[in-house]
């Protein structure tokens, strides 16, 4: 049996017009890219694939992750990720508060594994700052950790770099792809930048 | 919760909003056409109704119904749009929306009673003409207050609806980009006002037409303002179906529910002719907005708008003033401008029996808030986990309440709880508060709630939150500004009911707001003074907490507060 993240024959409408089909596997550690100019139904595929697609759009198809449909299941059960544009750090929670709450409940010493992911993110004691008065590298490097900690098993990337600053934006990038590989976990990549595509070192399906 | 019960949601707001309305109504038409049994009244007739016509000065009651709320609507329309089309976005304007929420905030009794102390013929106005030699040294013989025609009353009533209005307005413009209008139609080479009025105008308007419509609705039927400021024999229709329903003889109760659908008639008629003349000036504007004339009258408008809303602020803070200055006075000749002595005696003297009247209103408040408050929640989580927002007619319901005049529905709503032998107290008062404090919460919380962005929750979700701890530890804390701000105006709403406590208590549920109403007659100004001033507090208070515990909360949180 092969683990990673399946789309079988997923294909999206938006008021009877076919916008997207895709049909492909990603497997663990596998950065595959999706390109395509914008309102061509690229983060609709992501929020399809997430589990909140608006109910405009109509969606067919399955999304198997690791042998097991999760089609029908509600968002938090799926264990998918999600990365957007924006790093969206809970501006009423504290940087560690961010990283708790993506750490699942059961989890014994969710602190320490919290203060452990910060020093990874080399942000050793930034853990009771506001996420507000973090720069933007940083408050991206919070979000890929409070993503890592929630345990996906698969991880969707909404054009993550395109509003950082050109000279963070291949730091990021390797951070970003480095850490999917190091816990071989399938990525899915929506982007019209072929920097990113570069980096992510994949394949890549043109919309 | 589960989506079963979730989709209860909607029937519950409509038992809780339509529901009372119905029953009222119903119950109000089978006495109106004799029948209630235990009046003694077993067969149907027409009795009520001739009784009614034989009424001495009934068509002049009916006359200043109608004409409180067409002129009411206008002019406060008129000095919301003008004051918006001639100031939007300057300094004048960012002082003004800094006002509207504390306005908003005084209860329609407190405006009222200051307001008659400000243009009584003994009151502050003609103080000060005295003291610059323009006046004599008594006050002079008019009839201002209780003015036969109620133009005192609309004028106490504009000057409560235009900040309700302007806020209502203030919230819709958000929707529509009103800057971009505007720069497009100055590039083409209109004035500021032309380009608001021509642009910005025709949007906004159907976005507060229902509030529109509720202010005209609520001036064709007020009691607790037409009580303090307008005509007394004959009173406004309203005021006069109040006087039958209290009558001891309680055969009087056919007639007055016969008056009571009168009302209901006349508001509809307000709000009927409001929707012909709409339809008549559509027609009129398209082809003034067509006519490509650039400038038409742009100063003069603007200083229509803001003389009309300078008035209107003057008048709400001045009344505020005179309150205030009464309550720690120990006499206040004419035409001294000021109190020779203050004095914390008039406040002493009232603290025992504040007491119980304080109590009872912050019980009533707190109990039909929350509840209120709850129900609001739950359909906003309703309409967001079910992808469906709530349509046009969630918002008509929503203002049924508003829109049907309360002597109306709330008397019928009596006789129901009395055939159900509901005692009457403070719990169904509570439960009456709910009809009017709901819609508010709703319209105050509404907006945020919908504008939060909706990836907050997406990405908790991905992060493995159920849609409940979702709820509770992101959607929540995030919105707990608007959260506290709706159940400020809630609490303010609830804190300034006069009828339903009235009626719904029997007269026995007393509250600041009901005692402060009683005293309007005494004449007893520094007494009125401490009560009113009482009344308003609560609100004040309310409001205070909700901007400041946010600011508490969230001081080492820099987005949470800038965001609002």
């Amino acid at each position: 049996m092969q683990k990673g993240l399946k789309l079988q024959n997923v294909r999206l409408t938006l008021g009877g017009t076919l916008l997207l089909s895709v049909d492909a596997a990603v497997a663990p550690g596998e950065v595959l890219t999706i390109m395509g100019p914008s309102g061509s139904g690229k983060s609709s595929l992501l929020a399809y694939i997430a589990g909140f697609l608006d109910r405009d759009f109509s969606a067919e198809g399955t999304v198997i992750l690791d042998n097991a449909d999760v089609t029908g299941l509600p968002a938090e059960q799926r264990r998918i990720g999600l990365l957007f544009q924006d790093p969206m750090l809970f501006p009423h929670l504290t940087v560690i508060g961010n990283l708790l709450f993506g750490l699942p409940p059961g989890v014994i010493d969710r602190r320490a594994r919290a203060q452990s992911a910060l020093i990874e993110a080399g942000l050793e004691g930034f853990g009771n700052r506001d996420p507000a008065t973090l720069s933007g590298g940083q408050k991206a490097r919070v979000a890929l950790m409070r993503l890592l900690l929630s345990e996906p098993n698969a991880v969707l990337l909404d054009e993550p770099f395109s509003k950082l600053d050109a000279n963070l934006k291949d730091e990021i990038r390797i951070l970003v792809f480095a850490r999917l590989k190091d816990r071989r976990l399938p990525g899915l990549l929506v982007t019209h930048d072929q920097a990113d595509a570069n980096a992510a070192g994949g394949r890549v399906i043109r919309i | 919760m589960s989506p079963s019960a979730r989709s209860l949601i909607p029937a519950l707001a409509f038992a809780v909003l339509a529901g009372p309305v119905i029953v009222g109504l119903l119950f109000v038409l089978l006495p109106a056409f004799g029948y209630l049994p235990a009046l003694g009244g077993d067969s149907f007739s027409f009795d009520p109704w001739r009784q009614l016509l034989a009424v001495p000065g009934l068509w002049r009651s009916v006359w200043v119904s109608l004409a409180s709320g067409l002129v009411t609507g206008t002019i406060t329309l008129f000095i919301t749009g003008l004051f918006l089309a001639g100031f939007h976005g300057s300094r004048t304007f960012n002082a003004m929306r800094r006002l509207v929420s504390p306005l908003l905030a005084v209860p329609h009794a407190a405006t009222a009673l200051g307001l008659s102390f400000l243009i009584a013929p003994s009151g502050l106005i003609f103080r000060a003409l005295s003291t610059v030699g323009l006046g004599t040294d008594r006050p002079p013989d008019l009839l201002i207050v209780h003015d036969t025609w109620g133009l005192t009353m609309m004028a106490g009533l504009i000057t409560k609806e235009v900040p309700f209005l302007l806020l209502m307005a203030l919230a819709s413009l958000a929707q529509i980009d009103a800057p971009n209008r505007i720069a497009v139609a100055r590039t083409l080479g209109y004035g500021p006002v032309s380009a608001w009025l021509k642009t910005v105008a025709p949007a906004l308007y159907p976005l507060i037409r229902l509030p529109l419509l509720a202010v005209i609705a609520y001036s064709s039927s007020v009691v607790d303002v037409a009580i303090i400021l307008g005509p007394t024999n004959p009173p406004p229709l309203s005021v006069a179906v109040l006087r039958w329903l209290n009558d001891p003889d309680l055969t009087a109760r056919f007639m007055a529910s016969a008056g009571a659908l009168l009302q209901l008639g006349v508001t509809l008629l307000a709000l009927g002719l409001w929707l012909l003349a709409e339809r008549f000036f559509a027609r009129l504007s398209r082809s003034w907005m067509e006519a490509g004339t650039r400038l038409s009258g742009d100063r003069t408008l603007a200083m229509l708008g803001g003389f009309g809303m300078g008035m209107v602020a003057a008048a709400a803070l001045l009344a505020m003033v005179c309150l205030t200055i009464w309550s720690f006075a120990v006499s206040w000749r004419f035409p001294a401008l000021t109190p020779e002595t203050f004095t914390f005696a008039n406040w002493l003297r009232a603290t025992g029996t504040l007491w119980t009247p304080l109590v009872q209103t912050l019980v009533i408040g707190a109990i039909s808030t929350v509840l209120s408050f709850v129900i609001v929640i739950a359909a906003l989580e309703h309409e967001l986990r079910s992808g469906r927002p709530a349509g046009a007619w969630a918002m008509r319901l929503l203002y049924l309440p508003l829109v049907v005049p309360p002597v109306a529905f709330l008397f019928g709503l009596t006789i129901a709880a009395q055939a159900a032998r509901l005692t009457p107290g403070a719990l169904p008062v509570a439960l009456g508060h709910v009809v009017f404090v709901l819609p508010y919460i709703y319209l105050s919380l509404s907006e945020p709630y919908r504008r939060l962005d909706p990836r907050w929750s997406r990405l908790a979700q991905t992060l493995g939150a159920s849609p409940t701890r979702t709820f509770l530890t992101i959607r929540l804390p995030m919105l707990l500004a608007p959260c506290l701000t709706a159940i400020a105006v809630g609490f303010s709403v609830s804190a300034g009911q006069y009828l339903v406590t009235q009626l719904l208590g029997a007269g026995r549920v007393a509250t600041l707001t009901t005692e402060a109403v009683a005293l309007a007659s005494g004449g007893e100004n520094r007494v009125i003074g401490v009560w009113a001033l009482s009344q308003t507090l609560l609100p004040a208070i309310a409001f205070a907490l909700a901007i400041g515990i946010p600011r508490l909360v969230w001081h080492n949180r820099r987005a949470m507060l800038v965001a609002r």
